[in-house]
């Protein structure tokens, strides 16, 4: 069986001082091959936990992970990961990096030397190959990150955050480029953003995660995705279907918000 | 006093030059941050003046030199020598027979290290003859006026005044070549005027420090060279930190990987960094001796727990992020180790590389300073015994630049090596 199904999965924090933290509570979940799934919710409500657990740091109180048939118990190759930012290793150029994957399984320049390449010419880091990453732009840096993943060649991606350190305008290029090298590749992608726009535009399924204890709160199947691969992002969001998502979707995570603030609020 | 002059003299030229070089040089800074007008408080704007530290290096030579009658100054700058040459006073001496009479005293006062004879005087009238006697300068000397004159001390003979001056036991008499006191007993005693200069006995001259450094370079000192000295110095600091890295990078990696060896070395790495490596000395002796073994075995103490605090410290300054990409990536233990860990550490094991180098400088000179048969601290320990202050300067000297030179290199090689430190 191909694919990324998440089964009764719960976690919970034991606190030092006695209380718990119920993180996530029985979150079910299946994604086929090439699906790209966005993760959105108010802070605190799990989702980093979630991408945690399914890329393998962490280990779930309850329930599993399956992938491709088998279960998931620590980090793999099969499952890259892009973080927000600092997870590249400075003392590398951009194409050591990128080949840091493939050179650690043991291959030969002549075996990963032309996809390596390929990928830096797709995120448009030819000319980068032999910078050091300290003397890149934090969107660069970024690309980096995506073309280290994606040189690993893993089944799935895992995506926490990856553009919310950047500005608005280098953000909705990035946004183009994940579409467009989720299009081409056809990885599966676990996306997790802050950003409800972002959400919209780049998952084509959608989850909305509540907190206390973290939940699968509503799913939604969306078109924008498949939109926004042939189309200016910025078409896009004039689409009224986005504008009436985005509406709804802010209504829903602003209530919870609110309900956290209150019953914090109560507890004090 | 004379030190309340220098620091005088210091101050003086301190603000003597600001204002000179603030109101007469135009420094042109045409960089963006002469266009900032809150400087006061903005640390990016104030830059070390170039000028400033030169006069600030010539104004210590000058003052030393100045202050030792250095011959690489015109003598117009020099302060007030030791008086030198013939000094004379004159004495009035009284009998019991109520009689008294007048002598001079006639005093050669001679550089130090001289033994010239007495100047020749006429013994002229009455029965207080004229004397004559030596002195060095910044010494003084007894002059038993009394010896040649026709009534001896058991016809009552006394001095009763100095130049005019009327003195008693104990008092005294300032004349414009010096001081003439009376000791208890009512023997004269001449003390030429010293000036401001120090004898170099205290503080030679530069000079006199450079012409050490010709001398020791050709001749050695104590049956080394000073390239002996020198290099058995660097030579114990090198090894002792070679050893001292090699055994406490990979402890310091130990600790940051496991809590077992966490643990077990905590107490001991948290005990051991405190304690501060000279406090070491006395057992090293006791336990190695003054060889080579016990110095390096020192500097190994002194080296080992700076590079495992700043090993362990690199490892746990390592972003999790990274460490979880590269497992992501595939990366094995060994692999993350290799090629994470350790490259994201050296920033911070060549910084600890840098503190350890500076202590374990300063603690081979001290251990020198103890015992030892050759080295820096020895050349300065043994110097100072016989009051060689020249060999002293020029150790301290020698220790100074050596110290600053291998800080230099460690920076420079930080430069080279590690060009991420900081941009993570």
């Amino acid at each position: 069986m191909s694919g990324l199904s998440i089964e009764h999965l719960s976690m919970r924090f034991d606190l030092p001082n006695g209380s718990s933290v119920q993180a996530l509570q029985d979150v079910n979940l299946s994604l086929a091959q090439g699906e790209l799934l966005s993760v959105l919710g108010p802070s605190g409500c799990g989702k980093t936990t979630l991408l945690n657990i399914v890329a393998g740091f962490l280990a779930p109180t309850e329930g599993q992970i399956v992938l491709n048939g088998h279960k998931v118990t620590g980090p793999d190759a099969e499952r890259g990961m892009v973080f927000q930012q600092g997870a590249l290793f400075e003392w590398m150029s951009v194409r050591e990096n990128v080949s840091f994957g493939p050179r650690m399984k043991g291959q030969k320049e002549s075996q990963y030397g032309a996809n390596v390449d390929h990928l830096l010419e797709i995120v448009g880091l030819k000319d980068f190959k032999e910078k050091a990453i300290y003397e890149l732009s934090g969107g660069m840096q970024q690309r980096v990150a995506l073309a280290r993943c994606l040189a690993n060649d893993p089944d799935v991606i895992l995506m926490d955050e990856p553009l919310g350190a950047l500005d608005a305008l280098t953000r909705e290029k990035m946004q183009s480029l994940v579409l467009k090298l989720w299009k081409e590749t056809g990885k599966t992608i676990i996306l997790i953003t802050h950003s409800v726009e972002e959400a919209l535009l780049l998952g084509e399924r959608l989850l909305v995660m509540a907190p206390r204890p973290g939940r699968i709160h509503k799913e939604y199947a969306l078109p924008f995705a498949d939109l926004g691969v042939n189309a200016d992002l910025r078409e896009v969001k004039k689409h009224p279907e986005f504008a009436q998502r985005r509406e709804e979707i802010l209504g829903m995570i602003w209530d919870m918000e609110e309900e956290i603030m209150g019953r914090s609020e109560a507890d004090a | 006093m004379t030190g309340l002059l220098i620091l005088a003299a210091y101050v003086a030229i301190f603000v003597a030059s600001f204002l000179i070089v603030k109101y007469a040089v135009k420094t042109a800074r045409r960089d963006f941050t002469s266009l900032k007008t809150v400087t006061f408080g903005d640390e990016s704007a104030v830059k070390s003046n170039r000028i400033a530290s030169v006069v600030s290096i010539l104004t210590i030579f000058l003052i030393w030199a100045s202050f030792t009658g250095s011959a690489w100054v015109p003598s117009f700058l020099h302060v007030p020598g030791p008086f030198q040459g013939i000094a004379t006073f004159d004495y009035t001496a009284e009998a019991d027979d109520g009689t008294t009479d007048d002598a001079t005293v006639t005093v050669l006062v001679h550089p130090v290290g001289e033994d010239p004879e007495p100047p020749q005087v006429a013994p002229g009238e009455g029965w207080a003859k004229n004397d004559s006697d030596v002195v060095a300068s910044w010494r003084s000397g007894l002059i038993r006026v009394d010896q040649n004159d026709e009534k001896s001390r058991d016809e009552g003979h006394r001095v009763i005044a100095v130049n005019g001056e009327p003195i008693a036991p104990g008092g005294e008499v300032i004349t414009e070549y010096g001081r003439v006191g009376m000791s208890p007993k009512g023997t004269l005693n001449f003390e030429p005027a010293k000036g401001l200069q120090m004898e170099s006995i205290w503080l030679p001259p530069p000079e006199a420090v450079v012409a050490r450094v010709v001398e020791i370079a050709r001749d050695g000192y104590r049956d080394s060279t000073l390239w002996e000295h020198l290099g058995y110095s660097l030579f114990r600091v090198i090894a002792g930190f070679l050893f001292g890295a090699l055994v406490g990078i990979p402890l310091g990696y130990a600790m940051g990987l496991s809590d077992w060896f966490r643990g077990w070395f905590d107490p001991i790495v948290e005990f051991m960094r405190p304690v501060p490596p000279l406090a070491l000395i006395p057992l090293v002796i006791i336990w190695a001796g003054i060889g080579e073994t016990g110095k390096i075995i020192l500097l190994f103490l002194a080296a080992l727990w700076i590079m495992a605090i700043a090993a362990r410290s690199g490892v746990s300054g390592v972003r999790i992020s990274k460490v979880h990409a590269a497992y992501s990536l595939g990366a094995s233990k060994w692999q993350i180790l290799r090629h994470v860990i350790i490259p994201n550490s050296l920033p911070d094991i060549f910084t600890g590389a840098r503190v350890a180098m500076g202590v374990c400088w300063g603690t081979v000179v001290a251990a020198e300073l103890v015992a030892a048969e050759k080295g820096a601290g020895m050349m300065i320990m043994v110097a100072s015994k016989f009051q060689l202050t020249d060999i002293v300067l020029m150790g301290i000297i020698l220790i100074g630049i050596i110290g600053f030179g291998i800080d230099m290199l460690m920076r420079w090689a930080e430069r080279v090596l590690v060009p991420w430190k900081g941009k993570g």
